[in-house]
């Protein structure tokens, strides 16, 4: 795939879409187009955060450690960011993220994507909005399961 | 103790050589003085005719002759009559050859003296060595290495220099100036006395004048001494200094200690001349009151004027010698501060005694007694106590476990069992002897001590390894030919000069005791303890990244083709083959930059790429073959997409990285270039500018640009111009790529590399690890685990061990612990920069190995944290210097005491 044809999918993918063209040809230069075969891990919970991952094609499940064992979270597909936790708070990472079909992705590091962020304050406002929602998603969950914990005991 | 004074130490080790050169000398002088007198016998007697008045006399030629009391005149030999020309002839040949003597004796006696100065200098910087391997533990907190260095590497060089002359220069030039002395006396008795009274002043005045001197270069030697100590402490603490800003403050106070030698060198200097003038003064007074004193009496007719002329004459001879004198005092005095200086820094009164260092060459007896500590009181520098009278004993087969927090006198007492904390009173003795006394043959052997300060010598990991085992020569070595004879002048010579006469081309590594029987299976203990200290992995990787000596490891490289097939097999079994891009001769390999597919092989050490792309040979396969014109095209296309992607972006921005064919300061330029090269076809572009855009193309790589600038027609192209290449290639160029070759060993790339035969894809995740695990496994399969393992040892670990980091250097130090095989294990946390889990894991490891092999030593452990301390049999818990506990693991948990505190 050329770096033309990258710029196009960049473009649909909503984190970017207010970045101009050249920019982001700049940015998929800048960044390495990488593949993880199905059941592969992009990067595995605890490991030190060194890139944040677009994911450009298929799906991938996002799965936490517990003491039950591995538990999925949720599932992220085309055109969605993972990673970008561990990048953005100077944390190890939080969860593990393995393919559940061929996918393609491209790897932001970290410096970059500190500078694009910097430089594109859309595109911060469009993490935060990300970030935003999956806390929602997480509230929402945690209220779930600590009254389902509370109905419980008794 | 040294000897304080210099010349009595050069007269203790070299007055046989002295009286020997003296008498060399006084011999010497019998040649050298015929030859003054024979030049007035030449001319008064053949060439003016003296004995010559008729045409036809004859003289008798080395007649031996004399006349002796009581027996009369005795001749021994009558000679050999010879005519005028004869004669001539006859004494100018005698004349030759005394100027060859002479010579002769002139080179004996300087090659003599400068021998005697070598060894007298390879004597005393072996015996300063000797005495830093002997310096007692608390010494070394207060010496600078630099500055030792420094002492034994300059400091005594000039006492070479010196031992020669320091007793015939004198005895030889006093003789000259006595004689001088003498004959002006005889001449005329007050004259002589006016002479020798001024000789009595310059005796009396000089040696006072120079005190400043000597004083002035005790100063100099200190000074220098200190700069080399503090430029090695910016060498060594060069992080500490940049990661503080503090270098200015460094630079100031090197400047500052520079302006101090400056000063002291200049005050020097204006001395040295000041005491010369005083002294020429001194010598040219003399002959001022001969002429006038001695003018003045001849005039009143009291002294003959024949008299005069010959007390003048005599006192020519006077001055040469006593300015030698002078000179030769002086270096005298410099010599001998200079030595007292450097005595007085190695002059320790505690010094570790020779028998305790003794030389053993044959195996060293278990030691099956208990260690026992009595009364033991430990204190720091400063004397502030770290362990008070403490009483107890370790038996010799059982595991002790010390805990404590830092500072409880824990890491002391292992600190005294490994001999580098001596008590301050009471004792630790094995079987009755005081561990101080006994000798290093038996502490160094059947005692390891290991604590998380780490030492490695500039050598490889092999060398470092092994090191402990190095305690004596074991083996002789057999030298033929002229090797023995070179073997043997060594050894004659290290014995002048009281150097020890041990060979360090034998074997020193003792195999017996790590539990091999020699080099062949020596790897198969080492194994063994590289695993229990988890650093097999790390030296396995040090080996993939490294260059593999081809000569010492051919069973490995002979193996090259079988490996790589393997390999190959491998990854297809693990579905894993596009990972790897292999090298094949006839086809263009994605994963390699342009440059490499065209040359398809590694440069050689020496060889650059500039290099090759002047060579004339590969410019002009690249003209006939078209490919610098596609590739000054592709180049063109390469600088105007960095440049419309770049332009905009400041210097800095992290984006440049990814940038590998040039840096953000080279963007401006090609800017204007390709301003300038518009519609320039190449074969109108001046040849610099082509090299700086053909440049461009040779790090490209489709798959990690993605421009789409590599058309299967240009890849075919590339392959052709390759094969057209190496289808003539000149020998020069030849020798210094090595190509790729499926069925040799690539010497010059990393043995990965050889094993990969290709260009690793990095568009996946994870590979790197996946691969080095294949690699793994497979040499693991087909059996050469041990050479690689080999190939790994051979890394070299750099200055003080700075090419590994801390981890490794720490559990590389219990590594060479453990290859001993003591009896007596002392562990002082000595794996503080690991974190606490992998520390767990390496204590348990070495706990269940040490005992599984049968003879079970005694481990003496300081632990990090109280948990892991349940391997052991007992278990001491120390607090404020104190034993507050000890017992078993069972005993102590149930208690509610220190330990149990510890423990939560």
């Amino acid at each position: 795939m050329l770096l033309k044809d990258e710029v196009d999918m960049l473009r649909r993918v909503p984190l970017f879409s207010q970045i101009a063209p050249a920019k982001l040809k700049l940015l998929a230069f800048a960044s390495e187009r990488m593949t993880c075969r199905e059941g592969q891990n992009l990067f595995r919970q605890g490991d030190i955060g060194d890139a944040a991952y677009v994911i450009l094609s298929g799906t991938a499940d996002v799965l936490v450690q517990s003491e039950a064992g591995e538990i999925r979270v949720a599932e992220v597909d085309k055109n969605s960011i993972v990673g970008e936790i561990a990048i953005l708070c100077d944390t190890a990472r939080t969860a593990t993220v393995r393919a559940s079909s061929r996918l393609e992705v491209l790897k932001i590091s970290k410096e970059n994507f500190l500078e694009l962020m910097s430089d594109f304050p859309d595109m911060a406002v469009e993490i935060m909005r990300v970030l935003a929602n999956r806390l929602n998603h997480t509230t929402n969950e945690l209220t779930e399961a600590r009254s389902h914990q509370q109905r419980v005991p008794t | 103790m040294m000897e304080k004074s210099l010349a009595r130490y050069i007269w203790s080790n070299t007055y046989k050589q002295q009286v020997w050169i003296l008498l060399v000398v006084a011999a010497s002088m019998v040649p050298y003085f015929l030859a003054f007198d024979l030049p007035k016998r030449i001319v008064n007697g053949p060439i003016q005719g003296q004995g010559f008045e008729e045409p036809d006399t004859t003289q008798r030629f080395m007649a031996i002759a004399f006349d002796m009391p009581f027996l009369g005149h005795v001749e021994l030999f009558e000679g050999f009559p010879l005519g005028r020309v004869g004669t001539l002839m006859a004494l100018s040949t005698v004349f030759l050859g005394l100027v060859v003597l002479n010579g002769l004796f002139k080179f004996y006696i300087n090659t003599y003296k400068g021998r005697l100065g070598e060894r007298m200098l390879r004597r005393i910087r072996f015996s300063l060595v000797d005495r830093v391997l002997r310096f007692p533990p608390v010494h070394f907190k207060r010496v600078k290495s630099a500055e030792i260095a420094t002492m034994i590497k300059d400091e005594v060089e000039p006492l070479g220099g010196f031992t020669g002359d320091a007793f015939v220069q004198p005895a030889l030039l006093g003789g000259q100036a006595l004689t001088a002395l003498g004959f002006i006396i005889l001449q005329n008795f007050w004259l002589g006395m006016i002479a020798a009274s001024i000789v009595a002043l310059q005796a009396l005045i000089i040696p006072r004048m120079r005190k400043r001197l000597l004083e002035l270069g005790r100063q100099r030697q200190l000074t220098a001494r200190q700069l080399s100590g503090r430029v090695s402490e910016i060498v060594d603490g060069i992080h500490t200094i940049r990661g503080h800003d503090a270098s200015n403050l460094e630079r100031a106070d090197i400047a500052d200690r520079l302006g101090t030698i400056f000063f002291i060198r200049y005050d020097l200097y204006q001395w040295k001349f000041m005491v010369k003038f005083i002294n020429n003064f001194l010598a040219q007074v003399t002959p001022f009151l001969f002429y006038a004193i001695g003018g003045y009496l001849a005039l009143q007719g009291r002294l003959d004027i024949g008299q005069l002329i010959a007390v003048i004459s005599a006192y020519k001879d006077l001055p040469g010698p006593l300015k030698e004198l002078i000179d030769w005092d002086q270096a005298r005095q410099d010599v001998q501060v200079k030595y007292a200086q450097v005595v007085e820094q190695f002059d320790v009164d505690t010094l570790v005694g020779p028998h305790i260092q003794t030389l053993v060459t044959t195996p060293v007896e278990k030691l099956s007694d208990a260690l026992v500590v009595s009364n033991l009181v430990l204190t720091d520098d400063s004397g502030a106590p770290l362990l008070n009278r403490l009483s107890l004993e370790i038996a010799p087969d059982t595991t002790v476990a010390i805990v404590g927090r830092s500072n409880s006198g824990a890491e002391a007492l292992a600190e005294a069992f490994g001999r580098i904390l001596w008590p301050t009173s009471g004792h630790i003795t094995i079987g009755g002897t005081d561990l101080l006394e006994l000798p290093e043959s038996v502490t160094g052997r059947r005692i390891s001590f290991v604590s998380s300060e780490t030492y490695f010598f500039h050598a490889t990991l092999r060398d470092n390894l092994l090191y402990g085992l190095k305690h004596a020569p074991l083996k002789t070595m057999e030298y033929g030919g002229q090797n023995q004879r070179k073997v043997k002048r060594n050894l004659m010579e290290a014995q002048r000069s009281g150097n020890p006469a041990l060979d360090l081309n034998s074997d020193w590594i003792d195999y017996t005791s790590a539990g091999a029987s020699g080099p062949d299976d020596l790897l198969k203990v080492i194994r063994p303890v590289l695993d229990a200290v988890m650093i097999s992995q790390d030296i396995f990787d040090l080996a993939l990244r490294s260059q593999v000596d081809v000569s010492a490891h051919h069973a490995l490289a002979n193996r090259i083709v079988e490996i790589r097939q393997a390999m190959r097999r491998r990854l297809q079994d693990a579905d894993l083959e596009e990972i790897v891009a292999p090298f094949e001769a006839h086809a263009y390999n994605l994963q390699a930059t342009v440059g490499e597919n065209l040359l398809f092989g590694t440069m050689r050490q020496g060889m650059t790429g500039q290099a090759l792309a002047a060579h004339r040979y590969f410019r002009k396969v690249m003209g006939e073959t078209g490919v610098s014109a596609q590739l000054y095209a592709m180049g063109l296309a390469i600088a105007e997409n960095a440049v419309e992607l770049f332009r905009d972006l400041p210097p800095d921005h992290p984006f440049f990285r990814q940038l590998t064919f040039m840096s953000a300061d080279d963007i401006p330029a090609y800017e204007a270039l390709l301003q300038k090269l518009q519609n320039t076809p190449f074969e109108e572009a001046s040849a610099t500018d082509r090299t700086s855009i053909i440049r461009l193309s040779f790090s490209y790589v489709e798959p990690r640009h993605r421009f789409g600038l590599l058309t299967q027609e240009l890849m075919a192209q590339i392959v052709k111009a390759r094969e057209a290449f190496y289808a003539d290639i000149p020998a020069d160029l030849a020798e210094r790529i090595e190509r790729h070759d499926a069925e040799q060993f690539t010497a010059s790339v990393s043995l990965m590399d050889n094993v990969l035969f290709g260009r690793l894809s990095f568009q996946e995740v994870d590979t790197t690890e996946r691969i080095r695990q294949t690699i793994r496994d497979l040499f693991e399969e087909l059996g050469l685990a041990d050479h690689v393992l080999s190939i790994g040892l051979d890394f070299d670990v750099g200055s003080q061990g700075r090419r590994l980091n801390t981890v490794q250097r720490q559990k590389l130090n219990l590594a060479r612990a453990l290859l001993k095989r003591s009896d007596y294990f002392i562990f002082n946390r000595p794996l503080s920069a690991l974190d606490q889990r992998a520390q767990d894991r390496i204590v348990t490891n070495i706990l269940k190995d040490l005992h599984e092999e049968g003879h079970r030593p005694a481990i003496i452990w300081v632990l990090p944290n109280a948990q892991i301390s349940e391997l052991f049999d007992r278990i001491l818990v120390f607090e404020n210097g104190n034993l507050a506990e000890s017992g078993s693991f069972e005993e102590l948990s149930g208690k509610n005491g220190m330990f149990n505190q510890l423990l939560s």
